[in-house]
């Protein structure tokens, strides 16, 4: 067997993908955010709790209903989507003009209300979900071609694959919907010059309503994804939304596929230190953060303004 | 002021009628009961010094003040309950004095924005020939890389794809070379050529006044005199008063 540093090749190939598994939460959390925070104004605390009740809400499907992993997948992003669209309807729109403290603040609320009631009706102490079979298994790979040695295997998980895979596809549609389309230029605009968009007789606040809609449905989508790779428990978002909070900083707000690589780039960071030094694999991204934060405060793909 | 029911008849419907409009940006008091009308096909100008409401009361009229009160009547339809949006889609657009074109569109985009509310907009293909440099720029990525003579020019070939018929246009001439002035100026004799009703708010009067059917000139929020086209020579010395050209 071929090793590096006395580990096996191997190992390096496995945290390169759970690396690239990392990857693709932040950036489908971050995508949604990011857009939210464009259109709204509103830093969105309650994206890891709403990622959460999607996860928890694939698994009461399936437990209650019986419904399937591939309905979930569907369905779970448009229950979230409306829930989205009923919060801002009824509380974010209040806000707009207001400083992006009182977002944060009516978000925050939002979570502990949340998460409160996640824990007194599921506990802390964590839901197994089980994934469909199809999707269960590993796949071998032969590593020869890269190491010249035919004894090199590697055990890919098949989920940790999809979880990529899906991700790529999710925030490539998403930035084509945003960076290509009539809607998108739309929401565009909207973001810089909402007042200026209104008056050409485009109706803003609906815009603003399906954003909020569409970010919590991929926040939720998210959710099943992970409901697969993970126990469930009520603060698996708390845990996580901090650093996607950190990969926003970095990436920056300007560019959509700025988020997508800033945050696949920090989940093969993490990989990395996570092999070279496993205690430092849970501060290198804020250690990012900081050193991007002095070099350029509007982050590494945002603009400055 | 000047008898609006004799120049109805003379001119055609009303399409704008503006009557004791207030309007507020947030504590601030800006207009202190304006009145005017605009008629079928007119170049109406809006004459002052900074500050007298001009763009107040454009902006008033297409809904983006936070408080209005009055009438303005748009065709006999009151619309100073509406919202923005539901205002352009009546057939009235604006072309603001800041130009507002968006940084994060192409140039084309920018173009394709304002969503066509009505029959009888100018095709793509009218306004490359209006405005030959847009053409040439439709690939540029940013809207605000184009030159302000240019972003000029898209502010205003935006509004005419979408079918509204009655133009708001805010300064269109601030800042811009004598040439691109000019070709604006050709623009503006196209487009009132070509049907469309005009409501122009202008610093320079000599610009202002070889297009306009009517000057209305105001002073702190007010609508203060009314000079027809016809009157320039002989109100010279009262224009000079309120303008100080």
């Amino acid at each position: 067997m071929t090793t590096i540093f006395d580990l096996p090749v191997s190992y390096f190939g496995l945290q390169f993908l759970i690396g690239l598994q990392n990857g693709a939460f932040y950036a489908l959390l971050s995508l949604g955010l990011a857009v939210i925070f464009g259109m709204l104004n509103v830093i969105n605390f309650a994206h890891g709790a709403q990622y959460m009740m999607g996860a928890f809400l694939a698994w009461l499907l399936l437990d209650i209903a019986g419904i399937s992993y591939w309905w979930a997948l569907l369905l779970v992003p448009l229950i979230m989507g409306l829930l989205g669209v009923v919060i801002e309807r009824a509380f974010l729109r209040w806000l707009y003009d207001l400083d992006h403290l009182y977002g944060l603040l009516l978000t925050f609320g939002l979570v502990l209300i949340i998460e409160g009631l996640f824990v007194s009706v599921f506990g802390s102490s964590g839901l197994p979900y089980e994934k469909p079979q199809a999707l269960a298994g590993a796949q071998r790979i032969p590593l020869a071609m890269i190491t010249g040695n035919e004894r090199d295997m590697m055990m890919i998980p098949l989920y940790r694959l999809w979880i990529v895979a899906v991700s790529i596809v999710c925030c490539f549609g998403t930035w084509y919907a945003i960076e290509r389309t009539r809607l998108g230029s739309y929401l565009r605009a909207a973001t810089e010059n909402p007042a200026l968009v209104r008056s050409f007789g485009i109706n803003v606040s609906v815009l603003i309503t399906l954003t909020y809609g569409f970010g919590v449905a991929l926040a939720g989508f998210a959710g099943v994804l992970a409901a697969g790779v993970q126990a469930l428990t009520p603060h698996m978002g708390s845990n996580l939304i901090i650093v996607v909070f950190a990969v926003v900083v970095i990436g920056g707000m300007g560019s959509i596929l700025g988020s997508i690589i800033t945050s696949f780039g920090l989940g093969i960071v993490e990989a990395l230190a996570r092999i070279a030094y496993p205690e430092a694999s849970g501060v290198v991204v804020f250690a990012i953060m900081i050193v991007v934060l002095l070099m350029r405060p509007a982050g590494l793909f945002g603009r400055e303004n | 002021m000047a008898d609006s029911a004799e120049i109805n008849a003379s001119r055609g419907d009303t399409v704008l009628q503006i009557q004791g409009l207030q309007a507020f940006y947030g504590e601030s008091h800006i207009l202190h009961g304006v009145g005017l009308d605009v008629c079928e096909g007119e170049v109406v100008t809006l004459l002052g010094r900074n500050g007298a409401g001009k763009t107040t009361t454009l902006k008033s009229i297409i809904g983006m003040v936070s408080q209005r009160e009055g009438s303005i009547r748009y065709r006999g339809q009151e619309t100073i309950g509406l919202k923005s949006n539901r205002i352009a889609r009546i057939g009235i657009a604006l072309c603001p004095e800041e130009r507002g074109i968006f940084s994060s569109l192409t140039v084309e985009e920018n173009l394709y924005l304002p969503p066509v509310i009505a029959e009888g907009g100018l095709s793509i293909a009218e306004l490359y020939q209006l405005f030959p440099n847009l053409e040439e720029r439709r690939h540029t990525r940013q809207g605000t890389r184009l030159s302000g003579g240019e972003q000029q020019m898209l502010a205003i070939a935006r509004i005419l794809r979408t079918g509204a018929r009655l133009l708001l246009l805010d300064e269109p001439t601030e800042g811009l070379a004598p040439v691109i002035v000019q070709q604006i100026g050709r623009v503006i004799e196209t487009l009132k050529a070509r049907g469309f009703t005009i409501l122009l708010v202008e610093q320079n009067f000599h610009f202002a006044s070889a297009l306009a059917d009517r000057n209305y000139v105001m002073e702190d929020g007010k609508i203060v005199a009314v000079v027809q086209r016809n009157e320039l020579r002989e109100k010279e010395a009262l224009l000079q008063e309120y303008l100080g050209v």
